[in-house]
């Protein structure tokens, strides 16, 4: 194995440990919005898509592989902007509603 | 293996390996700031915006640096998915959010299964066994996120049944397409005997039955479970892909996202008392099933059951904790909820909610109904902090809710709610229940509490208008 994908396991093994210490201080009512700004995060694939489209694109067989590329970037976008739009809405209203409290 | 793009010019030399490197730390981290800040209500919505702020900005420098910023082609398809993605939040209401985000885990996987292909056919000609076996598993897992979703919240829109669904020969299927996926992502990394297309096909196939096979066996309330786990799997299949095309910011965030769901699964899991493997080796107790009562359009109006008039009961209590479920939110009766519970204020009575952990179809969902209708969160109480209250209070007022209040999980082993922590309605003086119908909860379950003599009243029908009626008398 290279370098680099020692450091990529790394990389992996510490994002995973952090990010399960820190999602254990949300508090049980933002559950819901964490789920969905995490299928906005998982959207985060778009990163490969758009690399596996551009290469493709430059391939023997650009067609078929700008097809599924543009799906992939298509899905992916989704995730992206649908999860943290979503999550901005729900969220809205809890700040809103700590507002008219006070 | 990134640098065989060759395009006319290149943006790549604007950033440098090490200043690539850099900013992927700062854009990684700033997404693990924006989960911190959601610890506190206050921050959580900048706490949103600092993620979003950097998912953008990651999609800008992997341009650059990856040489794709000129490739026009590719923007099309990210306004079409910006588009979508912007209709679907903005359409979607509150009490669908299970649905969205069940497919949006599933839309994800899909994502990465497809950008996992693409590596696994184009990316690794020779024996590259690192590129090749990360490949196969992320096309193995994001399929199985995606079939295992689509059947989620198919369940959960009601386009399928919603009880389990048991298959002859349910489980040695499960375990041997187990096997026979390990057996394909060894033969994608270790061999070429095969073709890379039949491998990649004989992966998505199998994966997508065990997919199928898995959903369609969870039942009812394992629900919240389940949405958990492929919440977190959505994000593994990120991340393994992100190995496969060897992209460092992909790996983090995916890692981020699947450590996420875990947690959020062992959460559910704990609040139910279920074991994870017991889920995923459908270990779901069917519920027996009993002849069911007839549900011949009784009068849907408000049935008074007990001499007693509840309205007086509801008048004279002074400590009130009112149980919200999803039938609440179905009927649309949030609104009226608070309402009352603005009058009994008014009247001089202490009202608090309850919300018990799986209240909802999701973790947290029922915050977000509530938040929804305008309830401010300082009289919501989590379950474990209010459970100890019911036997102090004078009324409990359950709107909509069933097995998360239902005896029979402390003592009826078996049945699929067994051993689930539940709010300890049972042991307030007086019970007025607000719902649809008598027939068991979500679980399958039926609900002893309904059997008991004294202090407790039910008012059948449809939330919005016996709660309606029942204001008007206060």
């Amino acid at each position: 194995m290279a370098l680099l994908q020692y450091i990529l396991i790394g990389v992996f093994v510490v994002s995973t440990v952090i990010g399960y210490l820190l999602i254990n201080n949300v508090p049980s009512r933002l559950h819901t919005p964490l789920m969905s700004g995490m299928n906005a995060l998982s959207g985060v694939t778009i990163l490969g898509a758009l690399l596996a489209t551009a290469t493709a694109l430059s391939s023997n067989n650009p067609v078929v592989g700008y097809v599924f590329g543009s799906l992939a970037i298509v899905l992916a976008m989704i995730n992206v902007a649908g999860g943290f739009s979503v999550t901005n809405r729900m969220l809205k209203m809890f700040g809103r509603k700590k507002e008219n409290d006070e | 293996m990134n640098s065989s793009i060759i395009l006319s010019f290149s943006t790549a030399h604007v950033l440098s390996d090490a200043l690539y490197y850099i900013v992927c730390g700062i854009l990684a981290t700033g997404v693990l700031l924006g989960i911190h800040l959601m610890s506190r209500v206050e921050k959580a919505h900048l706490g949103n915006k600092i993620s979003a702020l950097a998912i953008a900005l990651s999609i800008v420098i992997t341009l650059i640096k990856k040489d794709i910023l000129p490739v026009w082609l590719i923007y099309p398809a990210m306004a079409v998915g910006l588009i979508i993605g912007l209709l679907l939040a903005k359409r979607v209401r509150m009490i669908e959010m299970p649905q969205l985000v069940a497919l949006l885990n599933g839309i994800g996987g899909a994502a990465s299964a497809i950008v996992a292909s693409f590596a696994f056919l184009s990316l690794y000609r020779g024996d590259e066994l690192f590129g090749r076996t990360t490949a196969s598993l992320a096309i193995v897992i994001g399929t199985i996120t995606l079939f295992g979703s689509l059947v989620a919240a198919g369940k959960l829109h009601k386009v399928f049944t919603q009880k389990p669904v048991l298959l002859p020969l349910h489980q040695p299927m499960a375990v041997s397409l187990v096997f026979l996926l390990l057996v394909l992502v060894v033969l994608g990394g270790f061999f070429s005997l095969m073709p890379s297309s039949v491998l990649l096909t004989a992966m998505i196939v199998l994966a997508a039955a065990f997919g199928l096979i898995f959903s369609v066996r969870v039942g009812g309330a394992d629900m919240p479970i389940t949405i958990s786990l492929l919440n977190s799997l959505s994000g593994i299949a990120a991340a393994i892909a992100g190995f496969a095309v060897t992209d460092i910011l992909l790996v983090s965030v995916g890692g981020i996202v699947g450590a996420s769901g875990l947690f959020l699964t062992q959460i559910m899991c704990r609040a139910m008392n279920r074991k994870l493997a017991d889920i995923l080796l459908g270990k779901t107790a069917l519920q027996e099933n009993k002849t069911e009562k007839e549900e011949v359009e009784e009068e849907q109006t408000a049935k008074e059951t007990k001499p007693v008039d509840p309205v007086a009961v509801i008048k004279n209590a002074k400590k009130i904790i009112i149980v919200p479920g999803y039938g609440m939110a179905v009927a649309q009766a949030q609104h009226l909820v608070k309402k009352l519970a603005a009058k009994l204020t008014e009247n001089g009575a202490g009202v608090k909610y309850a919300i018990h952990p799986v209240a909802g179809r999701m973790p947290g969902h029922m915050d977000v109904l509530l938040i929804e209708a305008g309830i401010p969160f300082d009289v919501v109480y989590e379950m474990d902090a209010i459970n100890d209250e019911f036997k102090e209070a004078d009324l409990t007022l359950v709107v909509g809710a069933n097995d998360v209040l239902n005896p029979a999980a402390r003592n009826a082993e078996g049945t699929p709610i067994y051993g689930m922590p539940i709010l300890n309605v049972d042991q307030c003086r007086n019970i007025v229940i607000f719902n649809y119908d008598l027939q068991p909860g979500y679980s399958g379950v039926e609900n002893p509490i309904y059997d008991r003599k004294e202090g407790l009243w039910v008012i059948q029908g449809n939330a919005s208008d016996t709660l309606a009626e029942v204001l008007d008398k206060l």
